[in-house]
C-alpha cells in the first residue's frame, strides 16, 4: 500500500465513521453520503459477548432481512464502557443508546425504530438517557460519559475492529504515515519525551526516556514488545483496547521500531483473552496484506513485523523481565535489573517494552503534538488514564479520565455512587501491588505521584470500590493469597515473605491474632519491599500497609476484641435469635444445613453455637429480622 | 499407568504433535507454544507427551516439566468434559464469588482443582475473566454465567448434565 492508497481508503470510509462521532443533526446529513440510512453498533467486547451480544446481532440481521431493510448497517464494535448495562447497542445518526438488549428487544427495535419512518423505542433505552419530560439526552451528556476524555479508547466502540478500512478511516496508521514521511527517529523520540507520557502499566516510567535508552543502545538487532499480560484481577483496560482497536497498537509498535531501529515486535498477550487474541491475529494479517506490516512499509523502505506470543497464566509475567524470559520459552521468572531491557532485553538484545494503553497513546501524540498531550492532565502526569471500575459501584465499566480527576468525581459522578444506599469505604487501586484509598482521601486527584503519596499506586488501572460490608483485613488477606500463589519462587523474600504475611493475616481473621502480630507484619513488609527481586515481591505488602495506615482500628478490633465490624470474618461472628422477634415459623430451622436450630412451632427458636457453621442462611431467610449477627 | 495409556492416545494425536514440533522447533522460544498446542491435542500434558516434546526439541525433560508446572494454564491431570472455572478476581470476590465456589464444590462433590469420577466436570478457580460487569461469574468451557447467586448453581450444572442424557 502506498500513502495515496491509504488516503483514498480514508476518504471513502470517513463519512461512515463521522456519523458515529458528530452531533445528531450533522450526522443525519452525513448519513446520506454513506448509503446507509442508519448504523447499528453492537458491542462485541468480552463484557457484552458474555451477556450474549452475538445473539443480538444474529437477531438484528435476521429481522432486517425478513423486513427487507437493506439500508441499515450492523457493526460489531469494541467496548462502549458501560459494561454493567450490557449488551449495549447504539443506533446512529440519532445516537440512541439501547441497554441490556435481548434478541426479543432487537426484533422490537428493528420493527419499531429501524424500519423506514420508525422512531426510537424509549422503554428499551438506557434510562439515564431519557429525561423526566421524556426527551432524549445524548449519551455523551450523561454523567457516566460527560467527564470522560477518550484518547486511548478513542476508537473503541466506534469502529469495527475486524475491518482495517474502518480503522484507517478513524485515523489509525495516520501517525505512522507522518513518521515515515516527515520525521527522523530522533524527532519521534523527542516528541514522545516532550509529551510527558508515562508508562500506563503501573510504574509510570517516562516512555520517551525508555525509547531514548533503547535507541542509544548499540546493536543491529533490537526488539519492540507489547505487554498485554494484564493480570491484575478486576482490570480489563488493555483487553478492551485490543478488542476494540487492535490496529492502534500495531501502528504504535511500528513507530517505535522506526524510532529505535528495530524490525521485529512481539505482543505477549494472556491466553485468557481469546477475543483479543482473535482480533489481533486478524489485524496483523490485514496489516500485512495491506503492506502496513512487513517489508517496505508504505513504500518508505522501512521493514517491521509483529508476532503474537501467548501467556499461560502467570501473574508475574506482567513484570517486564519475567515477560521477556517467558517469550524466550522459559519459566517466567524475573531477572535482576540492571541491565535494563533497553540495554539487554529479549534474547539479550536492546528492547523496549510498553503496555497496551501506553501504545494506544502514541498515535494521538504524533498527530496532535507533544504540547497538546502535555496540556492534558497534571504537571507530572500528562494525558488521561483508563480505569476499570468494578466492585460495589453502580456503573461498572471502563472509564477514561484526564489525570488529576478526583476519586470523588469517578465514584460519585461517573460511577453513579454505591448501590443499595451503602456507604463508600475505600477504593482499591493497583490490584495486588496497590493499596486502598479511604473515604477521607476521596478528594485526592488521581495521578501517579498523589497516589503514591497516600500509600497506593496507579497500577495498571483496576479500581475496585469497597463499601461498609467489606472487611479490610479480609481484603488484605485476599490479595496476599493472590501474591503468595503467584510468587514465582525465585527470590526468598517474596517466596517466604508472602507466605508468612498470609499466615499472620489468616491468624488474625480466624480470631487468633496477638498484638505483636502487627509489629511482625510491618517489619516483614519492610524487608520484602527492600530485598525482593522484582516488583511483585516489592509491592506485595502494599495492600496490608495501606489498610494498616488507614484502617488500623479494624485490625486492632480483630485482634483485641475478636470483632469484625463488617461481618465478613466468619470465625469472629456469632448468630443468635432474638426471642422477642421470633415467631417460631420454623423457616430457619428447615433451611439450616447443619440442623443447628431447634424449637417448637410458634415458639422462639435457638441456635446451637457449637454446630452453627455461620453460613448466614438463617439471617437471610428470616422474615422478621429475628436473627442477630454479632 | 493410566496416564501412559492416555498419553499414547491415538496415532493421529501423536502425528499431530510431531507435526507441531517440526513446524515450530526452529522458532526461538517455541516451547510454550508447543505445550499449548500439545494440551489442545491431548487435553492435558501427561509425562510421555512431555518426554516426546523434550526429545523433539533436544532439551531435557526437566526443562519441559519446569515450564509445564510453572504456568497455571498447563495441566498435568486430565480435565472434565465440562471445565467449570469460578472467577476469584477482586470484583467477583467482593460480590461473593467464594460462596459460589463453595456451592459448586458441594453440588459436584469435589474440591477446587479436582475432576468428578465420571469425568464430566472439573472445577478450578481463575483470576478475572474480565466480565466484571457481570460479577460474580463462572465459566463452563466457553460459556460465561454471570450475576450468579448460590441458588442458581444447581440449575446451571443440571443444564449441562441434561445435555449428556439426550
Amino acid at each position: 500500500m502506498t500513502v495515496n492508497e491509504l488516503e483514498s481508503i480514508r476518504k471513502k470510509k470517513k463519512p461512515l465513521i463521522d456519523v458515529r462521532r458528530v452531533v445528531r443533526e450533522q450526522g443525519e446529513k452525513l448519513a446520506k453520503q454513506t448509503g446507509y440510512r442508519k448504523q447499528v453498533l453492537v458491542c462485541g467486547g468480552t463484557g457484552c459477548t458474555s451477556s450474549h451480544s452475538m445473539k443480538v446481532i444474529e437477531q438484528l440481521e435476521k429481522s432486517l432481512k425478513e423486513l427487507k431493510i437493506n439500508d441499515v448497517l450492523v457493526v460489531k464494535t469494541g467496548c462502549f464502557g458501560l459494561c454493567s448495562l450490557g449488551p449495549i447497542m447504539i443506533v446512529y445518526p440519532e445516537g440512541a443508546f439501547y441497554a441490556q438488549m435481548t434478541p426479543e428487544h432487537a426484533q422490537t427495535v428493528v420493527e419499531r425504530h429501524l424500519k423506514k419512518g420508525g422512531s426510537i423505542v424509549k422503554e428499551l433505552l438506557y434510562q439515564g438517557t431519557v429525561a423526566e419530560d421524556g426527551s432524549i439526552i445524548p449519551f455523551a451528556e450523561t454523567p457516566f460519559y460527560k467527564k470522560q476524555m477518550r484518547i486511548a479508547l478513542r476508537n473503541c466502540g466506534v469502529i469495527a475492529p475486524e475491518d482495517i478500512e474502518e480503522a484507517i478511516a478513524a485515523g489509525d496508521y495516520s501517525a505512522l504515515e507522518k513518521v515515515l514521511s516527515s520525521m527522523t527517529p530522533d524527532d519521534v523520540v523527542n516528541e514522545i519525551s516532550a509529551s510527558g507520557l508515562r508508562g500506563r502499566g503501573g510504574a509510570g516510567f517516562p516512555t520517551g526516556r525508555k525509547w531514548s535508552f533503547a535507541k542509544a543502545s548499540a546493536g543491529d538487532v533490537k526488539y519492540v514488545v507489547c505487554n498485554a499480560d494484564e493480570g491484575d484481577p478486576g482490570a480489563f483496560m488493555d483487553r478492551s483496547v485490543l478488542e476494540g482497536d487492535p490496529h492502534c497498537v500495531l501502528e504504535a509498535m511500528t513507530i517505535a521500531g522506526y524510532a529505535i531501529g528495530a524490525h521485529q515486535g512481539y505482543i505477549y498477550v494472556r491466553a485468557e483473552y481469546p477475543v483479543a487474541v482473535h482480533r489481533l491475529n486478524i489485524a496483523i494479517k490485514q496489516a500485512r496484506d495491506c503492506g502496513l506490516l512487513g517489508k517496505n512499509i508504505l513504500g518508505k523502505g522501512f521493514d517491521f513485523d509483529i508476532e503474537i506470543r501467548l501467556g499461560a497464566g502467570a501473574f508475574v509475567c506482567g513484570e517486564e523481565t519475567a515477560l521477556l524470559t517467558s517469550i524466550e520459552g522459559h519459566r517466567g521468572e524475573p531477572r535482576p535489573r540492571p541491565p535494563f531491557p533497553a540495554v539487554k532485553g529479549l534474547f539479550g538484545k536492546p528492547t523496549i517494552i510498553n503496555n497496551v494503553e501506553t501504545w494506544a497513546n502514541i498515535n494521538p501524540i504524533i498527530n496532535n503534538g507533544a504540547a497538546w498531550f502535555a496540556g492534558i492532565g497534571t504537571q507530572t502526569s500528562a494525558g488521561t488514564k483508563v480505569f476499570a471500575l468494578g466492585g460495589k459501584i453502580t456503573n461498572v465499566g471502563l472509564v477514561e479520565v484526564p489525570m488529576g480527576t478526583t476519586l470523588r468525581e469517578i465514584v460519585e459522578e461517573i460511577g453513579g455512587g454505591i448501590p443499595h444506599g451503602k456507604k463508600f469505604k475505600a477504593a482499591q487501586t493497583g490490584g495486588p501491588s496497590g493499596g486502598c484509598i479511604p473515604a477521607e482521601c476521596i478528594d485526592t486527584p488521581i495521578d501517579y505521584d498523589s497516589l503514591i503519596a497516600i500509600g497506593s499506586m496507579m497500577g495498571s488501572g483496576g479500581m475496585i470500590i469497597l463499601d461498609e460490608d467489606d472487611c479490610m483485613v479480609d481484603i488484605s488477606k485476599f490479595y496476599l493469597e493472590f501474591t503468595a500463589d503467584e510468587s514465582c519462587g525465585k527470590c526468598t523474600p517474596c517466596r517466604i515473605g508472602t507466605k508468612r504475611l498470609l499466615q499472620l493475616l489468616t491468624k488474625i481473621t480466624e480470631g487468633r491474632g496477638e498484638p505483636e502480630d502487627l509489629i511482625k507484619i510491618e517489619e516483614l513488609a519492610s524487608h520484602m519491599k527492600q530485598s525482593s527481586l522484582c516488583a511483585l515481591g516489592q509491592s506485595a505488602p502494599n495492600p496490608i500497609l495501606s489498610t494498616l495506615r488507614y484502617f488500623r482500628q479494624e485490625y486492632v478490633d480483630h485482634i483485641e476484641k475478636k470483632h469484625c465490624e463488617a461481618g465478613v470474618c466468619k470465625a469472629l461472628l456469632t448468630y443468635s435469635i432474638d426471642p422477642a422477634k421470633c415467631h417460631g415459623c420454623t423457616l430457619c430451622a428447615r433451611n439450616c444445613p447443619t440442623h443447628a436450630i431447634t424449637g417448637k412451632v410458634r415458639e422462639p427458636h435457638v441456635i446451637d453455637k457449637d454446630i452453627c457453621i455461620k453460613c448466614g442462611l438463617c439471617m437471610s431467610n428470616c422474615k422478621f429480622g429475628a436473627v442477630v449477627r454479632n | 499407568m493410566n496416564d501412559c495409556k492416555a498419553a499414547i492416545g491415538t496415532p493421529e494425536q501423536a502425528a499431530r504433535l510431531q507435526e507441531v514440533i517440526k513446524e515450530s522447533r526452529s522458532t526461538p522460544g517455541c516451547l510454550m507454544h508447543i505445550l499449548q498446542e500439545a494440551q489442545a491435542i491431548y487435553g492435558y500434558l501427561p509425562l510421555p507427551v512431555q518426554q516426546t516434546i523434550a526429545q523433539g526439541l533436544n532439551v531435557s525433560l526437566s526443562e519441559v516439566y519446569g515450564v509445564a508446572t510453572f504456568y497455571s494454564q498447563f495441566s498435568l491431570k486430565p480435565k472434565g468434559k465440562y471445565r467449570v472455572s469460578v472467577c476469584l478476581g477482586t470484583a467477583c470476590y467482593v460480590k461473593g464469588s467464594d460462596k459460589i465456589l463453595k456451592e459448586v464444590e458441594e453440588q459436584l462433590g469435589i474440591k477446587c482443582g479436582e475432576c468428578t469420577e465420571d469425568g464430566l466436570f472439573s472445577l478450578d478457580s481463575c483470576r478475572c475473566v474480565g466480565a466484571c460487569g457481570l460479577a460474580p461469574v463462572m465459566m463452563i468451557n466457553e460459556d460465561v454465567h454471570g450475576r450468579l447467586t448460590a441458588d442458581m448453581v444447581k440449575g446451571i450444572l443440571d443444564g449441562y448434565r441434561r445435555r449428556e442424557e439426550v
